[in-house]
């Protein structure tokens, strides 16, 4: 042939690249394959690799104290807890203008309890201290007061520290008016009033929808005022709006009654003083965090370094290993309950095999709830079993045994309801060894034992395998049952993620213990294809 | 090679009977004795007992009634394992989790014998079928003419003294099958090891055994050498079912000793072999072997009935001419003649008279 004979890539009848036109001719199908998967691909990406992905982020992610503190975080960048001193005054007064505005925007208690669960108390500590800021700022502003009414007019200040054109645009405009702007040069030469004051404008703007012309600002803007002037602002050449006052301003503020915010906080609450509570902010002012996860192994990030919880407080790798070991349990004794009934499924004949097949199928008729709530009429110490036993004298009345609200109960009922997802796989793999191996074997001179194990038993292990991942998966993932039978030593690691999900409402510590769980599942899958081969597991 | 005269009831079954519902019986009455070396198939279409048949030597089926002997012990009692027999499935069975060495193994690990004897054996034993060098390889990387030489070998391998196939080449193309036939025959003979080998083939049958049971409605219709069988079917069932088989019926009008004479339905009179038949009156199936027709006048017999036909179909097969006539009513009537250079292409349409041997034509049960 002459294609053979050729050099360089096979080229098709009209001359182009073979391969390039089997790409054209393929590229059609592909097409439709891709479009007849995409709603399921969708959904999959909207429903679980999303929220997977946001799970892991909110692991790590740690903003919140960046976010809400951004200047002490940067003043913090100072101070060293090693030094064991209370940081500085600009630290405190960094920490006033971040809590004031946090206080104004009521984020001071989301972060308080966020840092709570690192130190308890600075959720308490945050909250005082933001019903306190107010009056600490007010302390300016009725000095500013005083010295002239016109510092407490929203007009004045907005015409004061808003770009002329902005404030001829905004006066007497409706709701918020025209977005606001800066003066420029008062940008300049009040550097710190100008932020609070634009901070505020936004404030007002965006949340409370109304027009700073002529709204009063902030107790802040007058704190902060009193700070630039006694920095020796540049004000003497201004000649602008307001000149006149400013002067007289700068002239008057030595005079003012103004303790420093270190006190002022102190005063508030002693604890403000403690390097402990310092150093936590430090340790956790970063935007991404190892904290939670160290929580989730029982270590705590403090500010001298990681530490190891006290064993009392310690739970979460008991838990973990918890999980782990009830659930080979459970996958164990599903084995060995489900590979005789599978055999059966596989190997009666057709009439009996579907109603066994019924059988099996029942409990997925039934509710969850429904069933695990029989284990415990079943199992509870004035319970059905029990009863039985002390009737047959087997138990005396007092010896009734403990089946429920323990690690027993929850073998127990998470066996009975995993059950069917060991069975399902097994029953598939074994329809399809044929019979003829077993009458090869027995025809060979084996034993019915030496063929059950050396013939059928190793060609059902894919069963065994898509079972076994099957059911440990689920079950250590499993919530229910155990928060129903598990009483306090039968939970799972689930139960513990369940409550911060929803009632500790510390979602990254849950994030991070859900983290683990995957990895650990990841880890495990890892090793069972090591061990046994992924290729061995058949679904059917 | 061993035959009827030299039997000695190796494997016998003594009326054996088999039920599987309690209602209808799928072997009836089943008698039969099987010579030391000798290779006997049963043959038949499916559903007529002969699985079942192998099954019950086997052990994995229990006969309803009667007995089963191997060397002159009942076996009734005895499970599959501790018979001895070799088998070859259907599909080969080989265990896919074992390799070709380990497969030959198994059977002599259970019975316990020394590692260096077993691995002499398992080499013997592929050797034996040419498959030396597969010994590490699993069964799902060989071919299905590997497996089956496999399975053989795996059968063979602990020496039993009887060897049961189960339609072992069924899954083969034509060629493979053909060329296994061989093998296993000679392997066989040359073992000196008693077979029982189960096919639906006739040709399969005819060409390896020693001795034919030809089964249908769970009975033994006819149990003879191929020759035997083909050239001397007892009833029409076995006449049809081996080989191809003429059949024109009709009511027997007199009987001669080794001749008699029939009527068939058309009005013409031909003479035949009675063989099942007992006496005038009574209806007949004439059976007639494709290859025994004649329609050369002058190699027609002295005083044969002729008949007259019209060619219907003429096909050209290469070694023989195949035409299809209609003689007597009936269209399906083939004829078989050697390609030989002398010899008359038959036109389509054409008018011709046959003839045959009355002893090639049996006259048989209606």
């Amino acid at each position: 042939m002459s294609d053979a004979t050729q050099n360089g890539p096979m080229l098709a009848a009209d001359g182009r690249p073979l391969k390039a036109s089997l790409r054209r001719a393929l590229r059609r199908q592909k097409m439709r394959a891709l479009m007849l998967i995409a709603p399921l691909l969708i959904f999959i990406l909207i429903t679980f690799i999303a929220p997977i992905a946001d799970m892991l982020f909110r692991s790590v992610e740690n903003n919140i104290v960046s976010d809400t503190l951004p200047r002490t975080v940067e003043a913090l960048d100072d101070w060293e807890y090693a030094s064991g001193e209370t940081p500085g005054e600009p630290v405190f007064d960094a920490m006033f203008v971040d809590l004031f505005i946090a206080a104004e925007r009521k984020e001071h208690t989301r972060l308080g309890s966020r840092l709570n669960y690192q130190e308890t108390g600075i959720s308490s500590l945050f909250r005082q201290t933001g019903r306190d800021v107010e009056d600490m700022a007010e302390v300016y502003e009725d000095q500013f007061d005083a010295l002239n009414e016109i510092w407490r007019d929203g007009a004045f200040w907005a015409e004061l520290m808003g770009d002329p054109d902005w404030f001829a645009e905004a006066q007497g405009a409706e709701d918020a008016g025209p977005r606001f702007r800066i003066n420029d040069e008062m940008e300049d030469r009040l550097p710190r009033t100008a932020e609070a004051y634009r901070v505020f404008a936004r404030f007002t703007q965006n949340e409370d929808e109304d027009n700073p012309a002529s709204e009063r600002p902030w107790p802040l803007v007058h704190a902060m005022l009193y700070a630039d002037l006694t920095d020796g602002a540049a004000i003497d050449a201004y000649t602008g709006f307001g000149a006149e006052e400013l002067t007289a301003a700068k002239e008057a503020v030595p005079g003012f009654e103004a303790p420093t915010y270190r006190e002022a906080f102190l005063e508030v609450d002693e604890d403000w003083a403690s390097v402990e509570m310092w150093g936590t902010i430090k340790a956790y002012s970063g935007e991404f965090t190892s904290g939670y996860f160290l929580n989730a192994v029982d270590r705590e990030l403090t500010p001298h370094g990681i530490e190891t919880l006290p064993s009392d407080q310690s739970v979460y790798l008991k838990l973990f290993w918890r999980t782990i070991w009830m659930s080979l349990t459970i996958t164990f004794m599903t084995i060995l309950l489900g590979y005789p009934v599978a055999y059966l499924l596989a190997n009666l004949p057709m009439r009996k095999s579907s109603l066994l097949m019924i059988l099996v199928l029942l409990p997925f008729w039934t509710s969850l709830l429904v069933r695990t709530s029989a284990w415990k009429v079943l199992l509870q110490q004035q319970g059905v079993i029990n009863d039985i036993l002390v009737w047959a004298g087997i138990l005396s009345d007092s010896g009734r045994l403990v089946m429920i609200n323990n690690q027993l109960g929850t073998i127990i009922a998470m066996t009975h309801i995993l059950l069917p997802f060991m069975i399902l796989p097994l029953y598939s793999v074994m329809a399809t060894i044929p019979p003829s191996f077993v009458r090869a074997s027995k025809s060979l001179g084996a034993t019915n034992w030496t063929t059950f194990w050396r013939v059928y038993f190793p060609q059902s292990v894919p069963g065994i395998g898509a079972g076994s991942i099957l059911v440990f998966i689920l079950a250590i993932g499993y919530y229910i049952t155990p928060a129903l039978v598990g009483g306090t030593d039968g939970i799972f690691i689930s139960n513990r993620i369940a409550y911060h999900i929803s009632s500790s409402l510390n979602w990254g510590l849950a994030a991070a213990l859900g983290s683990i769980l995957l990895a650990a599942v990841l880890v495990l899958y890892w090793a069972y294809d090591r061990i046994v081969g992924i290729d061995n597991v058949k679904l059917g | 090679m061993a035959n009827s005269d030299t039997n000695d009831g190796f494997v016998v079954f003594d009326r054996v009977q088999k039920s599987y519902d309690g209602e209808n019986l799928v072997v009836k009455d089943l008698n039969l004795s099987i010579g030391r070396g000798e290779f006997l198939t049963m043959l038949g279409p499916s559903g007529s007992g002969k699985t079942t048949c192998l099954m019950m030597l086997a052990g994995f089926e229990t006969a309803t009634h009667g007995d089963i002997l191997l060397g002159g012990q009942p076996i009734n009692n005895i499970p599959p394992h501790k018979r001895g027999i070799g088998m070859v499935f259907q599909n080969y069975a080989l265990f896919p989790h074992m390799t070709v060495g380990e497969n030959l193994s198994f059977p002599l690990e259970v019975r316990k014998i020394a590692k260096s004897d077993r691995e002499a054996k398992v080499k013997r034993a592929l050797d034996m079928v040419q498959m030396g060098s597969f010994i590490n390889r699993r069964p799902a990387q060989l071919s299905g003419g590997q497996q089956q030489r496999i399975a053989l070998a795996r059968a063979l391998v602990f020496e039993p003294e009887l060897v049961l196939m189960d339609e072992p080449l069924g899954a083969l193309d034509k060629q493979l099958r053909e060329h296994m036939q061989f093998e296993i025959t000679r392997l066989a003979h040359d073992l000196g090891i008693t077979t029982v080998y189960v096919t639906h083939d006739q040709t399969e049958a005819l060409t390896m055994s020693d001795r034919v049971a030809v089964f249908d409605d769970g009975r033994i219709q006819q149990l003879d050498p191929p020759d035997v069988l083909y050239e001397e079917p007892k009833n029409s069932f076995v006449a049809q079912f081996i080989g191809e088989n003429n059949t024109l019926e009709g009511v027997v009008k007199e009987m001669r000793g080794d001749v008699c004479t029939v009527e068939l339905d058309g009005g013409e009179i031909i003479d035949a072999k009675p063989v099942n038949v007992a006496e005038a009156g009574q209806r007949t199936k004439v059976s007639i072997r494709p290859e025994r027709v004649e329609y050369n006048k002058e190699r027609l017999q002295e005083g044969a009935h002729t008949l007259k036909a019209e060619v219907l179909e003429f096909i050209y097969m290469g070694d023989i001419f195949r035409t299809r006539l209609r003689v007597a009513g009936n269209e399906e009537f083939v004829i078989k003649t050697r390609n030989a250079p002398d010899q008359v292409k038959l036109q389509r349409g054409q008018q011709i008279e046959i003839g045959w041997l009355p002893g090639d034509c049996r006259a048989l049960d209606a």
